[in-house]
């Protein structure tokens, strides 16, 4: 018996070895030897590296410079949506960095970026079945439904954008799922219903409910964000489901798609019961082809995982302006994922020189400087591949103590607001604020607003009026709702004049619905998704014009492309529309009630039609003699029976 | 003092023609005048001058002594005084109205506009055409293309359309109603010279005298009518299917077949509902034609094959032309698709919306159907009951479809209530006219309180409002059988006695069995 037991595991680790080996063997034969993609890595930490070891030898510059690199403003930009990558490059490559801003409001915004990187070609005829990196879920998801593109994003909570100035990566609150598809897909519509019910499936998400009432089409605001230059608006589709609720049961599963889980890395500081308990909450996937390289000729696929959040540690911490990564999250950091090429954390210390605002510890020697939302931002960089970073306790707990509460944000120069004006449930007015806080450039704006159908929008009552005068958009995009079928789609492009308010008001009509159609908690009313305000941002950086700083004079005259204006996405807050209710515990009472009605217009007919007068023989009752003597007195000849 | 009367009659006459080049209503009088053949004006001089001893009342005689004006322009004088100071004051009223601040709360009322008729929908239907997007492809706009093609150009004269409409409606209606009423004494004295009616009688009767003011109140009742002035004060387009079947009666009562089918065929592209007058149409004409309603002649069928091909054919042109001006067929289901699926369920005076938000949903077409069944069930029983009265089915009609349409307004009520003086001789035999009477105007009152309630002040539900509606129809529903009812009686009256006895020689007692 004894013998059986010991020979069964020996078995297993036999057959274990073996598959092992064959499977080894396979992927040898299709990807590129992994030992060699970790060693080789990409050329631009081997050049971090090799800076770094001429600041040790030069001793001199206690701050280094890492290499520059083009951050996510490039991926926010839709001017040139592809991140050049130089050659040459492994099949497969998987970036994680974290990004802690302190925000002036006391709040602490940190932003997870995780990027896989994998060159395939998910539509080719023969299909990709080896994944390493790249989760095999969206993989199949991506060969099977032709995408192109998909952003999707859940939120929790509302971003403060005059508190906290703009996000990396904006997201509307609830979910939103946006999806180019390939242009060889022949029934977007059916496709797009079918992936919406998978991605359900994936991301534990009542995205299921996303169906052609609150789906639109919209010809502007979304252009790709990846390669190709598709824009045919026919293949995009966008949804915004703004009651979504974002909680635990989202989040496991898209811990689920990093390579290393939430076992090892940075995502080991996702704890869910310490991600809900703050101020906002953002997570999203945003999947698109990129350029290998510079040539583009090849591209990979890119997944990009985010998640933001924001914590209100100044409130929590009795007033005592202190954080640490252990606060924030109840973890600290003992290892990179060792799957990653590079894992690192940045802190925003632009604000904080010279050290006077708040000290960082432990310190670091390594500075990363780079263009962000039209700003030079300056960080501390954290290398949490290299072991010394991790220090002798061989963990990393990173923390920050406020000196000074003082210090003001630059105001972000796009801001905007939306409320419902109006009394009573039959009609309303929809207003949206846009704030240009430029001092002195006017840029235009796309607004694209999706309103419910059981919003009657008359777009006839549309004015945009911008210090108090009328400002026409130059360019409309409405497509009215068809009741049940599909949504209000209203785009349109504005010109803000600087330093200005521009209002958007829009007349609307609330609608009875069925009974059925009615949420379970009808009173509580009916949410409307944000208006997105998408516009490219004259640059902070351009507008001072002495930042001539440490730039030679000859290159600061004409403000270079990339400097001279930003893309920027804006989020409106959702609205909550109360509708006119009918009596939902009366159904039978009300047939029965109209049909009585209807009744007695048929049978008073019906008796008229198929009855004719007869002299009525027996003799009529006391109360029939009195009413028979009330008509005589009127004039009424004969009488009743 | 024979002078001075000589003198007040010319400045009134002067008044008169003033009034009549500034006033349009008298010049669509007049042009319908013209319309009439020839044979029917001599027919009209010679029944006037047979009662005109009767019927007209000293003041215009004295008028057409003294002043020795020709006959025609004493006749339109006559006529035109009263009813052009009728038009006078109801275009001051609206015009008022208009400019007073009340206008866009009643243009807002769920009582006064419907979906379908919504001045603010057609303002809609415009703004989408001037963005290039087709006003059919959203579900906001549902009045036909003509209607979008007439504002296309008339939107800067709304207010003028509509109170125009409303003044052709009224003329339409009086001078459809004094040609009536003609016919329905000449009836009655071939019925008398020919010892038809009963002894006892005499009192059923109707004098000359009395039913010389029946065209001028029927017009009063139309223009007078707080419905219909809401109604063209909110601007719903009601108004003008108004004023095609008041031209629609007009030409049918004159006994022009074209003009008759033209115009049933333009109220039918409008709503589709008017439908149901077709057969009212068909029967009068006929009798005016004197082609019996008979089945085996062949008369009757040509008859029903020329009306309906005429019908047809402008339905078909019409069809036609609303394809090309929009070039497309998007407007049929948005029209009269809307009308017959009732999906917008916006409370209204009628029974559809709060029956069909509550409706189950795996039952709603079955009731829908039965629904818009009861609009067109009852013109078969209602023509072969009333085959001899068509103008009374036309009546019967048009309150049935009132009632029972997807999505009423006053505007439609009032149309059928104009014609309640026409049938004032029914009065006796009306059963309650105080009970129909005061719940109908209880119901006006209670309507706009209880939305009040329920939309603005949250003290209600919808039940409140749903049960108001159901009242109003009831005393709808209580009022047109009464009439029904009274109309049947009178008629029974009149061929066996007004009173009648038992066998015994007792008063008799009668009831419908």
């Amino acid at each position: 018996m004894a013998a059986h037991r010991c020979c069964f595991p020996v078995w297993l680790f036999i057959l274990c070895s073996f598959s092992l080996f064959i499977i080894a063997g396979s992927q040898e034969t299709t990807v590129a030897p992994e030992q060699h993609a970790s060693v080789l890595d990409n050329p631009q930490t081997a050049a971090e590296t090799a800076e770094q070891t001429a600041g040790e030898s030069g001793g001199v510059e206690e701050r280094r410079w890492e290499g520059t690199e083009v951050r996510d403003a490039a991926a926010q930009k839709q001017a040139e949506p592809a991140v050049l990558q130089p050659t040459p490059q492994p099949k497969d490559d998987f970036q994680e960095e974290l990004v802690v801003r302190p925000l002036h409001s006391g709040d602490i915004y940190a932003s997870f970026q995780f990027r896989t990187l994998w060159e395939t070609d998910f539509m080719r005829g023969n299909k990709v079945s080896h994944y390493r990196l790249f989760p095999k879920s969206l993989g199949q998801v991506i060969s099977k439904f032709s995408v192109r593109e998909l952003h999707i994003s859940f939120t929790q909570g509302y971003w403060r954008t005059m508190q906290w100035g703009q996000p990396y990566l904006p997201s509307p609150p609830g979910a939103e799922l946006w999806v180019w598809f390939q242009d060889s897909v022949t029934d977007v519509d059916a496709t797009w219903k079918e992936l919406t019910n998978v991605l359900s499936g994936i991301f534990c998400a009542s995205l299921n409910f996303i169906d052609s009432t609150n789906t639109v089409q919209p010809s502007a605001s979304f252009k790709p964000l990846g390669i190709g230059n598709v824009t045919d608006h026919r293949f995009l589709r966008y949804a915004t489901l703004p009651r979504e609720i974002v909680c635990t049961e989202n989040l496991t599963p898209w811990k689920k798609l990093l390579p290393c889980g939430s076992k090892a890395g940075l995502a080991v500081l996702l704890k869910s019961e310490k991600l809900f308990h703050s101020s906002f909450h953002s997570q999203a996937v945003h999947i698109r082809p990129v350029c290998q390289d510079w040539q583009c000729k090849t591209t990979s696929w890119e997944l990009r995982q985010t998640l933001n959040v924001v914590f209100d540690l100044h409130n929590s911490g009795q007033g005592k302006r202190e954080w640490s990564l252990f606060k924030m999250f109840s973890r600290t950091l003992t290892e990179a994922c060792p799957l990653a090429s590079s894992s690192k954390i940045y802190i925003d210390i632009t604000d904080n020189p010279e050290g006077e605002q708040f000290e960082l510890s432990p310190a670091t020697s390594l500075l990363s400087q780079a263009m962000v939302l039209g700003d030079r931002r300056t960080f501390s960089v954290y290398d949490l591949t290299q072991q010394d970073t991790f220090g002798s306790v061989r963990s990393l707990n990173l923390l920050i103590r406020w000196k000074s509460t003082e210090g003001d944000m630059l105001r972000p120069l796009l801001h905007a607001e939306r409320y419902v004006a109006g009394y009573g449930l039959q009609t309303g007015e929809i207003h949206t604020l846009m704030y240009n806080h430029h001092p002195y450039r006017s840029f235009p704006v796309l607004l694209l607003d999706s309103v419910p159908w059981y919003l009657r929008l008359y777009i006839h009552t549309l004015t945009v009026t911008s210090k108090g005068k009328d400002n026409k958009p130059s360019y409309i995009h409405y497509q009215p709702s068809k009741d049940r079928v599909r949504p209000h789609l209203l785009e349109m492009l504005v010109q803000l004049p600087p330093n200005s308010v521009t209002e958007v008001t829009v007349q609307f009509e609330r609608a009875l619905l069925k009974w059925t159609e009615y949420t379970p908690d009808p009173n509580h009313g009916f949410y409307v998704g944000s208006s997105v305000i998408s516009s490219l941002v004259p640059s902070t950086v351009a507008m001072d014009t002495n930042s001539t700083r440490e730039r030679p004079l000859f290159s600061s005259f004409f403000p270079c492309k990339e400097e001279s204006s930003y893309f920027v996405r804006v989020y409106t807050e959702p609205l909550l529309v109360n509708l006119p209710t009918p009596d939902f515990s009366m159904p039978y009472n009300v047939i029965c009630l109209t049909c009585t009605v209807v009744a007695v217009g048929y049978g008073s007919l019906y008796n008229l039609l198929t009855r004719s007068f007869q002299i009525e023989e027996p003799s009529p009752g006391l109360a029939k003699r009195i009413a028979n003597v009330i008509r005589k007195m009127r004039g009424f000849p004969g009488t009743m029976g | 003092m024979e002078l001075l009367k000589i003198a007040f009659c010319r400045n009134l006459f002067k008044f008169l023609c003033f009034c009549r080049g500034l006033h349009s209503g008298v010049v669509v009088s007049t042009f319908a005048l013209q319309l009439e053949n020839p044979w029917f004006t001599s027919r009209l001089s010679r029944d006037l001058s047979a009662w005109s001893l009767h019927v007209l009342p000293v003041h215009a005689w004295v008028f057409s002594r003294v002043l020795r004006l020709p006959p025609t322009v004493q006749k339109y004088a006559e006529m035109a005084a009263p009813l052009t100071l009728l038009l006078v004051l109801a275009v001051t009223i609206r015009a008022a109205l208009f400019r007073s601040s009340l206008a866009e709360l009643i243009a807002e009322r769920v009582e006064v506009v419907s979906p379908i008729t919504a001045w603010k929908r057609v303002v809609e239907g415009l703004a989408l055409l001037d963005l290039g997007v087709s006003p059919y492809s959203g579900d906001v706009f549902h009045e036909t293309p003509l209607i979008i093609y007439l504002f296309h150009f008339v939107v800067d004269y709304a207010e003028i359309t509509f109170m125009l409409a409303d003044v052709i409606t009224a003329v339409a209606l009086y001078m459809a109603v004094k040609d009536y009423n003609k016919q329905v004494f000449r009836k009655q004295k071939f019925a008398l010279e020919a010892d038809r009616y009963p002894l006892d009688c005499l009192e059923l009767i109707r004098s000359p005298k009395e039913m010389y003011y029946i065209p001028l109140k029927v017009a009063m009742f139309y223009l007078l009518n707080p419905f219909t002035i809401l109604s063209c004060v909110a601007k719903s387009t009601c108004g003008l299917n108004n004023a095609v079947v008041a031209l629609f009666i007009f030409s049918t009562i004159k006994g022009n077949t074209l003009l008759s089918a033209i115009f049933l065929c333009l109220a039918t592209y409008q709503s589709i509902y008017p439908l149901t007058l077709c057969a009212p149409a068909m029967l009068y004409l006929m009798q005016r034609q004197y082609i019996p309603v008979n089945f085996r002649r062949a008369s009757f069928w040509w008859f029903i094959a020329q009306y309906l091909f005429m019908y047809l054919g402008s339905l078909f042109v019409l069809i036609c032309l609303s394809f090309f001006l929009l070039g497309s067929w998007d407007y049929m289901p948005s029209v009269y698709g809307f009308i017959l699926s009732v999906p917008d369920l916006t409370p209204n005076i009628g029974l559809f919306w709060y029956f069909f938000a509550e409706m189950f949903e795996h039952f709603r077409l079955f009731f829908l159907c039965v629904f818009q069944i009861n609009v067109f069930f009852y013109t078969i029983p209602l023509s072969v009951k009333l085959k001899e009265h068509p103008v009374f089915l036309i009546f019967m009609q048009l309150a049935v479809i009132s009632i029972f349409k997807s999505y009423p307004t006053v505007g439609d009520i009032a149309l059928y209530m104009a014609f309640l003086p026409v049938w004032s001789h029914l009065y006796r035999f009306l059963r309650n006219t105080f009970l129909v009477s005061c719940v109908l105007l209880a119901c006006s009152t209670l309507f706009p309180v209880l939305w009040h309630l329920w939309i603005y002040a949250g003290s209600a539900n919808s039940n409140f409002y749903y049960a108001i509606t159901l009242l109003f129809n009831v005393a709808q529903i209580l009022l047109v059988s009464d009439y029904f009812y009274a109309f049947l009686r009178r008629e029974h009256h009149l061929t066996y006695g007004l009173y009648l006895k038992r066998k015994d020689g007792s008063e008799a007692t009668l009831v419908l069995k």
